[in-house]
This record gives C-alpha cells, structure tokens and sequence, in this order.
C-alpha cells in the first residue's frame, strides 16, 4: 500500500533542506522496496520545526521535525510511515500548542494540501465561498465583505467592503483587480506562505472581488524575490484556467476572470498601491497624486480594486461561512484574525494567526519562546520598516488597529521583529532613515531629500555634536516628513526613528571613548 | 489588444542593428513574447535580463523603438528598479538581506565578512569574477536569517562560516544552471 508523506516545498523548509530530505525519503523507499506518494505541501509556518515530515497514517497524520537528510534511515528504521516511535516525532500536527493555540481562518489549509491540488483545496472545503458569491447578487457580495468588518491586512487596513463599493460603484468599461503581493516588509512573510501553500484560495478571493464589482481582468504584482511563489501561483493560475475558474465564462456564470501574474523588480515602494499600479503600466513605480482614488481612476485608468494577498484570501471564508462567522473574531473596530509573523531574534519564529486583540508579550513569550540568543528581549518592531520599535513597558498593548495608532505605531502587515539587548537603536533609527533614502521613489522632497539629511543629522547627534540642536532639528525633520511627504514611505520613516529616540534615548549617547573607538 | 496598430517610421540606421547578436536576439524574443501585453516594459525587462544576466544599456534604443516609448522612458524605468543590471554580473550572484530582522541576527557580521572574502562592495563583483554581491531587502525568510540567495537558492541561518561553506561548496560542485530544477516535486515511487 502505498503511504502518503508530505515534505513541504516552501522557501523556508527549503533553505533548511527540505529538497534533500524529499530525496533522501525517496532513495530510502526504494531501497526498501516501500511504496510512497510524496507531496510537496506549503509550511504550516512553524520554522523552528522545519523540515517538517509529515505522514498520513490510518491514525491521522504523524509529524517529524525538524528532520535532515541524515535522520531519514532512522525514522524507516524506526517504522514511521506507522507513526513509530522517533526522537523527531511531534504526533498529531494539529496538536502542536504553537499551532493549537492558533485561529487559522484564512491560513487553516497552509502546509495541510497539496498546494497545486484543485482536487485537494475542493476537498478542504476551496470554493464554496466562489460558489455562495455566484448565487449572490453584486451588491451583497460586497455587503458580505463590509458586514465582516474586513479591513485591509497590507497595512493601511482601510474597509474593504467600502473599497469594493466604490469600485461597484464606479463607471467604467474596464475594471481591474490588482492583488498587491509585493510583501517587502523585513519580518513579513504572511502572503508568501498563502501563496505558495494555498494559492487557490488567493484566486478564489481575487475571482470573488471580480464578481462582486464587475472586474473581468486581474493582476497579482508579486515580488522577484519569491521565486517560489513565482512557481506555486503560475501552476495554479494555469489550473484554475484549464478547469473553467478562471477565464471567459468562470463556472458557467457568464462572468469572464483573465488573471495574470506580474513580476516586480525589487522596489520597495511599489508595495504602494499607486505605485504598484505605476509599475504594472510599464513606468517608473512613482507615487501618484490622490485623488482620483485607485477605486474610482486606478490601473489603465479603469475603476480598481487594490488590495493584499491576505486581504483577498480572507474572502472565501467570509462568503462560504458568513459575515457574522468572521466578525465574531477579533476586538472593537479590528475585527476576525491577523497571521502575524514571529521574526528576528525569536526562539520560535513562524506564522501565528489569531483573532485581533493578543498582546505581544504573548506573541514573543508564549509562542515565541523568547529571543533566539537567549539574552533578554530589548526593543520589538511592529509593522515593518515603518513601524515603531516598541520597548518591553509596551508589551501588552493589545493588538488593535486603533490601539497601535493611538500608542504611536502600527500594525501593519503583522510582522513582528524581535531584537535582543546587544541592539544599537541608533543604527536602527539611522537604517530607518537609510532605507527611505535608498527606496524613495523621488517623487516628494520631504522623502527624497528629507531621508537624506535625516541620516546626517543623526550621525552628528551620535557624534556628539550639538546635541540638543541636532535632536531639535531631527524631531522638526520627522514632523516635515510625517506631515509633507506624498505617501506612507516618507510619512511613516519618522515611526521608527522617533520611537527609538523616545523609548532608547541612552543609544543616541555615547561615552567618548566609545565614539573613538567607533563602536 | 494585439490587434494594436503598429506604424513603423523609418529611422536609418534602424536601432538595434549594431547590437551583438546575442543581446539582439534576447531583446527580440522578449519582445515576442511580451510586446502585446498591456505595460509591457517590465515583463519585456525581465525576460532579457533572465536570458543575458543584464539588461545591456545598448538595447534601449531598440526596445524602445519596438514598443513605441522614448529611450528615456526605457531609461528611466531600467534605472529606477534595483533588480535590473545594466552591468554583466559575475558567474555566480549573491543576494545578501540587508533588512531589519536579518539585522537582529548578525547579518551586519556577515555582510562584512561577505565584502572582506570578496573583496568588493555591494553591487560589485570579486576580482576573478566568480561572484557578484548584491544587497536585497528582505526574501521573507525572517524567522531563520541571516539569509541569503545564491544564484537564486535560498539558505537560512549563514554565519560568516555558512557563508564560506556554501561558497566552496558552490565552487566545488560544477553545476549546470539552477539546481533546483532536480527537485521531487509530488512524485510517487517505489
């Protein structure tokens, strides 16, 4: 009889040598004249396990981790595609407290199917939202959509309902959906799993966004470094066309969906929607003026739905379970759950999704087992490049969208980095200013040159030179920025220059002797 | 849209004839491929700088004559992204992440390392021409870094010793383009 066993093919597990252990699982099969079905799924996000082997026993599915090439002969040997006995056994998948602990809405299929599997996403309940949105006029699709309180998971966490609406709403020939899938934030990696462990599920919500606005062609701007992804999602793409999801007449409803996949070429800043929309017409990714809204004047000038990869995945659900399901997750106006990502100097990094309102004391402690050095948790970034570096006396803030802002920060696209004390918040407030002078797409002056000077200004303030005018003039430069820049880029690189000043002022003063020695 | 109009205007000489080969014929299969599409000039990019390693400044004139853009259109777009080369790399290119959570776990270490083994810069190639080093900003691989790519393989957790490890390995084993190409995907056997 031929056992299944599952060895992810996503980017991390295979950094870590998924492929190798794949092989090393198959070589020893045949040596041993056992019969094998190897399917590559996506990562359930649990990185410190990984590679993760999984098997699927008549007792249920049996995990092994982290498992290397060299481990293979022992776990035949000691009879695991049975669930035998093993130092690596991890039981019932599902039963991991990481990961049992966990509200997987939108990631519940990650590392569970075969991601290019149609038959599989279907048999794990894929497209039944599609299905309940064909019998559903536009307008209620789109009510469905503001009734769950979704908001925008990319960062700016604007209600998608209204986002939708507006598109509806507009007049226009041609409109277009474009999944922002240019996850550049540093700690983030939510849409990369999505995409390379369930992409059906992203084409289900883009197809179901196209259905509710009236939308017959769409995009997915995805970054060149996942070149993974790149590979999961065209296969998809090309399955979901064969079998009538995609395409001219999509399930026989008489809605056309042509979906294309587009490569991005390692801007940052064209995880802006403007931007991104800039760069799928063939140009400069450049910020655009507001208005006209992308909803209302956006790709090739047609009305445009613009959101992210989690955003979208977030839709079937919402449609084959109900508004009311998803709602009833979360706390005040941030309602169903984030899949945050645990990054950096973490023990236990990985995916960890729940409803809003978990502190991050609980994120970095329970989950992620403290910091990864094992010296004290110093400083934590939320949100990504533009986000706040929160110091320990803001753990528990719960997280919320409005909670976050209020506090100073943001929430972002999720990704949490955890930094230990041997971490110079200086340097990290003079990256912050670095990376938007590096990324800036130029368009503005207070971006463009602001993040320049931003970045002498705080070497001379590290250097000791006039210090109280320097800090005057750094905090007047980040309210230039913060209130004249064109978009978030310039708007939000004072959050963590002006969070590290606050809350780790002692870095920004160094004892003479340690300047002169430059350390 | 592939039924747009194309009026060719007669400019002597035509652009692209003094191209080397090679570089003509990548730009013209690109093109191709690709000229239809609506916003075709990244996925036209792409194409020529997966086929040559770069995007020769050279065939800008050429690629923007076919798809009817000023040459300063195509400049300005090949400049703005970071990914796109316009000089040859080495044999081998190195992606070293550069980005915040990397940063919490050495890869400023490394990174220095990586300069001093190399003996170059960021957007520089070694002196034997084996290795070009590029900075990224973030692979998304931010539980397991420092990371870093090499020829497009990703690897997690490179120390300064990983990294020399892969090198060696990397110079040591002469393998025919990307090895992930040989890879078990969903098969059964026995």
């Amino acid at each position: 009889m031929s056992i299944t066993v599952y060895v992810p093919r996503e980017a991390t597990a295979r950094s870590l040598g998924a492929d190798a252990v794949a092989r090393a699982l198959m070589d020893e099969a045949a040596r041993r004249g056992q019969s094998l079905q190897l399917v590559r799924n996506g990562s359930r996000g649990l990185f410190w396990l990984e590679p993760l082997v999984e098997v699927q026993t008549t007792a249920g599915r049996i995990a092994y981790g982290p498992v290397s090439a060299a481990d293979v002969s022992s776990l035949f040997a000691a009879d695991f595609l049975q669930g035998g006995a093993h130092r690596l056994r991890l039981g019932d998948p599902d039963s991991i407290p990481y990961l049992h602990k966990q509200e997987r809405l939108t990631c519940s299929r990650l590392g569970v199917i075969d991601p290019v599997s149609l038959e599989d996403y279907r048999a794990h309940g894929g497209y039944a939202g599609l299905q309940a949105a064909l019998s559903m006029p536009a307008a209620a699709i789109v009510q469905a959509v503001t009734d769950s309180g979704l908001r925008g998971r990319g960062g700016a966490a604007f209600p998608t309902g209204i986002k939708w609406n507006t598109v509806l709403g507009a007049p226009g020939a041609q409109k277009y959906i474009v999944c922002n899938a240019d996850e550049g934030d540093s700690g983030t990696f939510s849409d990369r799993l999505l995409m390379e462990g369930d992409p059906f599920c992203l084409i289900e919500g883009m197809t179901i966004a196209a259905l509710a606005t009236g939308a017959t062609r769409g995009y997915i701007y995805l970054r060149w470094e996942y070149p993974q992804a790149n590979e999961v999602l065209s296969q998809a793409i090309a399955t979901a066309r064969t079998a009538g999801l995609l395409g001219a007449d999509v399930l026989g409803s008489g809605s056309a969906f042509e979906l294309e996949l587009r490569l991005g070429a390692g801007a940052y800043i064209c995880g802006e929607e403007t931007s991104l929309l800039e760069s799928l017409e063939g140009r400069r990714g450049e910020v655009r003026y507001r208005p006209p809204l992308p909803a209302v004047k956006g790709l090739f000038g047609g009305p445009t739905v613009i959101n992210n990869v989690i955003t979208f995945a977030s839709v079937p659900i919402i449609l084959a379970r109900g508004a009311s399901f998803y709602r009833d997750y979360g706390m005040g106006r941030s309602r169903g759950s984030l899949p945050m990502q645990l990054a950096g100097n973490i023990a236990r990094g990985g995916l960890v999704e729940r409803a809003f309102g978990v502190t991050l004391r609980e994120l970095l402690y329970d989950y992620g087992g403290g910091s990864r050095s094992g010296r004290p948790i110093r400083a934590v970034q939320v949100g990504g490049p533009l986000g706040a570096y929160w110091p320990e006396s803001k753990f528990d803030i719960p997280l919320d969208y409005e909670a976050y802002a209020q506090a100073g920060g943001m929430i972002g696209h999720g990704g949490i980095v955890a930094f230990d004390d041997t971490v110079d918040m200086a340097a990290q407030a003079r990256y912050a200013m670095e990376f938007c002078a590096i990324e800036s797409c130029g368009k503005c002056t207070p971006c463009r040159i602001g993040s320049a000077r931003g970045v002498e200004v705080i070497d001379r303030l590290v250097a000791g030179e006039r210090r109280g005018s320097q800090e005057a003039l750094l905090r007047d430069l980040c309210d230039t920025m913060v209130k004249g820049s064109l978009c978030a880029l310039g708007g939000l690189t004072p959050y963590p220059v002006l969070s590290a000043l606050d809350y780790f002022p002692e870095d920004f003063v160094k004892p003479a002797a340690l300047r002169a020695t430059g350390s | 849209m592939s039924e747009r109009k194309r009026v060719t205007i007669p400019i002597r000489p035509a652009p692209g004839t003094d191209l080397p080969q090679a570089e003509r014929a990548a730009v013209l299969e690109a093109l191709g491929r690709h000229r239809d599409l609506q916003g075709a000039l990244l996925p036209v990019l792409h194409a020529v700088q997966e086929r040559l390693g770069w995007v020769p400044p050279r065939t800008v004139p050429l690629i923007a004559f076919e798809l009817n853009l000023s040459r300063a259109e195509v400049h300005g777009v090949l400049t703005f992204y970071h990914y796109f080369r316009q000089t040859p790399p080495g044999r081998h290119v190195i992606h070293l992440c550069r980005a915040e959570a990397c940063q919490a776990v050495g890869s400023a270490e490394l990174q220095a390392h990586a300069k001093r083994v190399l003996g170059t810069d960021f957007h520089g190639t070694s002196g034997d021409g084996s290795y070009t080093l590029e900075p990224v900003y973030c692979l998304g691989n931010c539980a397991t870094g420092p990371s870093m790519m090499l020829d497009g393989d990703l690897h997690s957790f490179v120390t300064p010793a990983r990294f020399d490890a892969l090198l060696q390995a990397e110079a040591s084993t002469a393998r025919p383009g990307n090895a992930q190409g040989s890879v078990p995907i969903g098969v059964s056997g026995t």
